[in-house]
């Protein structure tokens, strides 16, 4: 699996992706931001941290790079893409995803654990988990309050697109689970041809017991296995 | 063949005509800059003609006390600097270590307190901006952060605006650079109500040979500025660290410099990319005082001169004065010196990261600092009595009879008071020097480039090295109460408890880098806290083999003549050997015992307790044994060594109790009871809550119990078990001869990890 790792200025988890990646078998590459061409990859994945300082919005300027439009391209061929944290900001701000993610509600940035249950097992992200099964790992983030309109979140919810809610223990979607105020505790989500996935929680963090968790691994294994019959390497 | 002129007192030579526009040099001016008369006169005597106004601005920086540590470098040198793993000791923009595999740690602190005094957001930020740097520039890659923080209580408006703002400032900074923070300490009490203290840690990793000085080395070698423009902010802010705070101070604010992380962000990875490529000979951050600072420290450690050419010097707005110029503290700067002819290669690499670089000056072989505009010299200064040359002072150093007082109070009424114990447990664990600082960490990301395997909480943070079976172990130590009272005794337990910390977590003491924080030195009694501070850590830190590798030194930090607490926070890095023995400070099985190593004693002396429930600080703080603390800190490595424990954690403020609470509580996640059973013969507040040094509260196996027993014995350390951890439902007990103590799990936690959010109104509790 070759996955390009694209690297903004003022990208800082770009490195955890890279070493996440290999330790699941893949061969990942960083892409900086002004180059146009992705090259031959099977995998485009955008990193957290803080692309332009988060200045206008958070990756609201990183859409404009160079790299974006052909990002886009491989999205619309069906490529698998993960937006993790900043990631998933700017997929939405690209429109690759629908909705935004406001300020939390605390107005404070929040880093903890926080615990996920799966939603959709379906998914070439999410395939190597069973829908119930609750996860731990890291978020760290101001502005990861996902919202977007009523219409919208019911037709994510009817076509199986949200991958993770932030539950409690018990694996409930409590209002004290919730870390940012994000609509209906909505940690994940996936685009309509399931190749675009976007989450705040970073399960790149959560990938060795040193760690305090391995349930991220998951999620790159599951893509590894879905794209080695076919990958080009 | 050239010869480094030799300074001889005599001038180096041309006289410079004064500049249009600059004010005449008067004795007012020179006051106005910080500069005695005596200091005045060996301006004179060093350029043997009146200063320009420019060279009057530069003196005044270089010899400000935060730039030229005149009222401290005396007594610093008695503090042991060497020792074979330190590779790089005081006098570079940080310390280095070796520690093993070809590894090399760079560490620093450094203090903030005055801009975050009047501006908690930026002066905050932009003290962890200045730490970062000093790290990167040695050629380390910042791998994580603490910050030392101490504020009023909570029930000041004002304090929660400063708490708060300097919480999201050292947060939103590190947090954005992608660093994570791995610990610290928050600390609350009145005598730091309006100074606040906020010192921050940065610890970088490198391969040894990539260790690079600041040193501007090859006559002929251009100097480039690099990273962000200069602008008008923070100019004298070195000279604003050196004044006391008063009503005045808000008028200071344009002194305190705006910091962008983004941009540090870019300078960093742009930095230990032209490292790594060899086009220069020589790094540094243009902190305080700017360029310069950099360029005559660059220059006066090469013994080289430079000259640096104000037109080329890219500015934020026109019309800026080389004085201006040469003081500004514009943040995300560094002074580069490339190999000449290797001009273009750093402009590339500049360029790729999207910043700046441009030759303002060049490595000249004269020994002078010169700074040229319009092709006119503007200041003419030999670099080394610049740098090297500051006036330094021992003061008079005499004990305050008040604090005296203090210290010699009768506590036995208080110490035998038939108070309810349980009701001052309850006060203590809620007390927000012993709550949770959740509140505050929860703020910073902490695990940001997946190596972070301690995180805050903890008594120290972890961070693991790649590729090796080791980590490194980092804290932030200093009770100001105890300094207060006992000057000597409370900087060797800010030591001692650094060290415990360490431990505690598995890691063997190894160095250390201190920020001494005190009032005016001009005033005998805070000089003699100073000194006699001083004297404690060099006892500590000789005992212990943790030489000092750097550090800070803030004075003056007063409010309308008051001072704070004398504060020498210790920060302390240790080396885990192997990540497979990390030992977390929560009890973590029932059934598991659990052991006490070292003594209660009689002292209630400086505590939490009196503060909390008396309202008091006096008495004497308790008694360090630094051979008894060196013996514990052998036992319990020995036996996190040998995989007996299950959780170690030493016991501070709130003494035994609160230790025992806080282990039993851990995180939050699954908190567990305890029943422990104490037969000293001691009245119960010294025992429930006294905080004598030199212990430390483990937890092993029950079948582990005689293994541990007589490794403590083996060291010659004090070894019990006091108790078992058991079910959480089963409550949190501890019994003794006059002593009984009972309360539910659930109100212990609910207190230790709601107080400050509950303080800080509304704040989320989760």
């Amino acid at each position: 699996m070759k996955v390009a790792i694209i690297t903004f200025p003022g990208s800082n988890c770009d490195y955890d992706l890279y070493k996440c990646v290999q330790l699941v078998g893949g061969s990942p590459d960083f892409v900086w931001h002004r180059e146009v061409e992705l090259g031959n990859v099977d995998a485009v994945m955008l990193p957290g941290g803080f692309s332009y300082g988060d200045y206008l919005r958070a990756g609201a300027i990183a859409t404009m790079s160079p790299v974006m439009d052909s990002v886009k391209a491989f999205a619309a061929a069906g490529g698998p893409v993960v937006g993790i944290c900043n990631g998933f900001q700017m997929l939405c701000e690209a429109g690759l995803l629908p909705g935004a993610l406001l300020r939390n509600d605390s107005l404070l940035f929040v880093s903890q654990d926080v615990l996920l249950r799966v939603e959709s097992d379906s998914t070439v992200f999410t395939r190597g988990y069973e829908v119930g099964q609750v996860l731990r790992m890291p978020i760290a983030h101001a502005e990861g309050n996902y919202h977007t309109d009523p219409e919208t979140l019911d037709r994510l919810e009817s076509e199986g697109r949200v991958l993770f809610r932030y539950v409690d223990a018990s694996g409930k979607a409590t209002a004290d689970a919730n870390p940012n105020g994000s609509a209906r505790s909505i940690a994940g989500i996936v685009n309509e041809n399931g190749n675009v996935m976007g989450m705040m929680p970073h399960p790149e963090r959560a990938v060795e017991e040193i760690l305090g968790s391995v349930d991220g691994t998951g999620i790159f294994e599951a893509l590894l296995a879905h794209l080695s019959p076919v990958g080009t390497t | 063949m050239s010869d480094r002129p030799e300074y001889n007192g005599t001038s180096p030579g041309s006289t410079l005509a004064p500049r249009e526009g600059d004010p005449p040099i008067t004795p007012e001016l020179v006051d106005d800059h910080g500069l005695s008369p005596s200091e005045y006169d060996r301006v004179l005597k060093i350029l043997g003609r009146e200063p320009t106004y420019t060279e009057l601005g530069v003196f005044s920086a270089m010899w400000s006390e935060h730039c030229g540590y005149k009222n401290s470098k005396r007594l610093l040198r008695l503090l042991p600097t060497e020792a074979p793993w330190v590779i790089q000791g005081p006098g570079e923009n940080a310390g280095v270590i070796d520690v093993g595999d070809g590894l090399a740690l760079a560490f620093k602190i450094e203090s903030h307190n005055h801009p975050s005094a009047v501006e908690p957001y930026q002066g905050a930020a932009t003290g962890v901006g200045g730490i970062l740097r000093d790290v990167f520039t040695m050629g380390a890659r910042p791998v994580a952060v603490l910050d030392s923080l101490r504020f009023g209580n909570l029930d000041s408006g004002r304090v929660r605006y400063l708490f708060s703002g300097v919480v999201k400032g050292v947060g939103d900074y590190g947090n954005c650079v992608g660093i994570p923070n791995i610990g610290g300490e928050t600390f609350f009490d009145e005598g730091y109500e309006g100074n606040p203290i906020v010192n921050a840690m940065c610890l970088g990793l490198m391969k040894a040979e990539d260790l690079i000085k600041g040193e501007a080395e090859g006559v002929g070698n251009p100097l480039m500025a690099v990273g962000a423009r200069t602008g008008r902010d923070g100019i004298h802010g070195a000279t604003f660290a050196s004044e006391e705070l008063s009503e005045d101070s808000e008028a200071s604010r344009p002194r305190v410099q705006v910091g962008d992380p983004f941009t540090e962000k870019l300078l960093l990875e742009a930095s230990l990319e032209l490292i790594q490529s060899g086009h220069i000979t020589g790094i540094q951050d243009m902190g305080a005082a700017g360029i310069t600072s950099s360029a005559s420290e660059m220059a006066g450690r090469s013994g080289n001169g430079v000259e640096i050419d104000m037109d080329r010097v890219p500015v934020r707005e026109p019309g800026m004065t080389p004085y201006e110029i040469l003081l500004s503290e514009s943040q995300e700067r560094m002074l580069v010196v490339a190999k000449s002819g290797h001009e273009d290669d750093v402009k590339a690499i500049l360029n790729k990261w999207e910043l700046e670089a441009e030759e303002i000056g060049v490595v000249t072989d004269d020994g002078l600092f010169r700074v040229m505009e319009g092709g006119r010299a503007v200041a003419e200064i030999p670099s080394l009595p610049l740098t090297e040359g500051c006036p330094t002072y021992e003061r008079e150093g005499v004990e305050s009879d008040e604090i005296k007082e203090l210290r010699c109070m009768d506590l036995s009424r208080f110490q035998d008071a038939e108070s309810d114990q349980t009701e001052a447990f309850l006060k203590l664990m809620g007390s927000p020097n012993i709550a949770s600082k959740r509140w505050v960490y929860r703020q910073y990301d902490t695990t940001v480039r997946t190596g972070t395997v301690i995180r805050p909480g903890a008594d120290a943070g972890v961070v693991r090295l790649r590729g090796t079976s080791k980590a490194v172990a980092a804290t932030t130590d200093c009770n100001g109460r105890y300094v207060y009272l006992n000057p000597r005794m409370g900087t060797m337990a800010a030591v001692a408890e650094a060290a415990r910390n360490l431990v505690c977590v598995g890691a063997l003491p190894t160095a250390i880098t201190n920020n001494l924080n005190f009032g005016s030195p001009l005033k005998p009694h805070i000089y003699h806290q100073f000194r006699e501070a001083v004297l404690g850590m060099a006892d500590a830190c000789k005992l212990f083999e943790t030489p000092v590798t750097g550090g800070n030194v803030s004075f003056y930090n007063e409010t309308d003549g008051v001072a704070i607490y004398p504060t020498p926070v210790i920060g302390m890095v240790g080396i885990v050997e192997d990540v497979a023995h990390l030992t977390n400070a929560a009890f973590e099985e029932e059934g598991d015992a659990i052991i006490l190593l070292g003594d209660n004693t009689d002292e209630l002396g400086a505590s939490e307790y009196l503060y909390v429930i008396e309202g008091l600080v006096a008495g004497e703080p308790p008694s360090v044994d630094l051979l008894a603390e060196r013996r514990l800190q052998h036992a319990v490595l020995a036996m996190i060594q040998k995989g007996l424990l299950h959780s170690a954690h030493d016991a501070s403020e709130g003494g035994l109790a609160c230790a025992l609470a806080e282990s039993a509580l851990g995180r939050g996640g699954s908190p567990m009871g305890v029943h422990v059973t104490l037969h000293d013969a001691l009245s119960p507040l010294p025992l429930l809550f006294g905080e004598a040094q030199g212990r430390i509260v483990v937890s092993c196996d029950a079948r582990s119990v005689d293994d541990a027993l007589r490794t403590a014995k083996k060291h010659g350390v004090p070894c019990r078990q006091i108790g078992q951890v058991v079910s959480a439902d089963e409550g949190f007990r501890v019994e003794g001869r006059s002593v009984t103590l009972e309360v539910d799990v659930d109100t212990m936690s609910e207190l230790f990890f709601g107080a400050i959010p509950r303080l800080m109104d509304g704040a989320s509790q989760t």
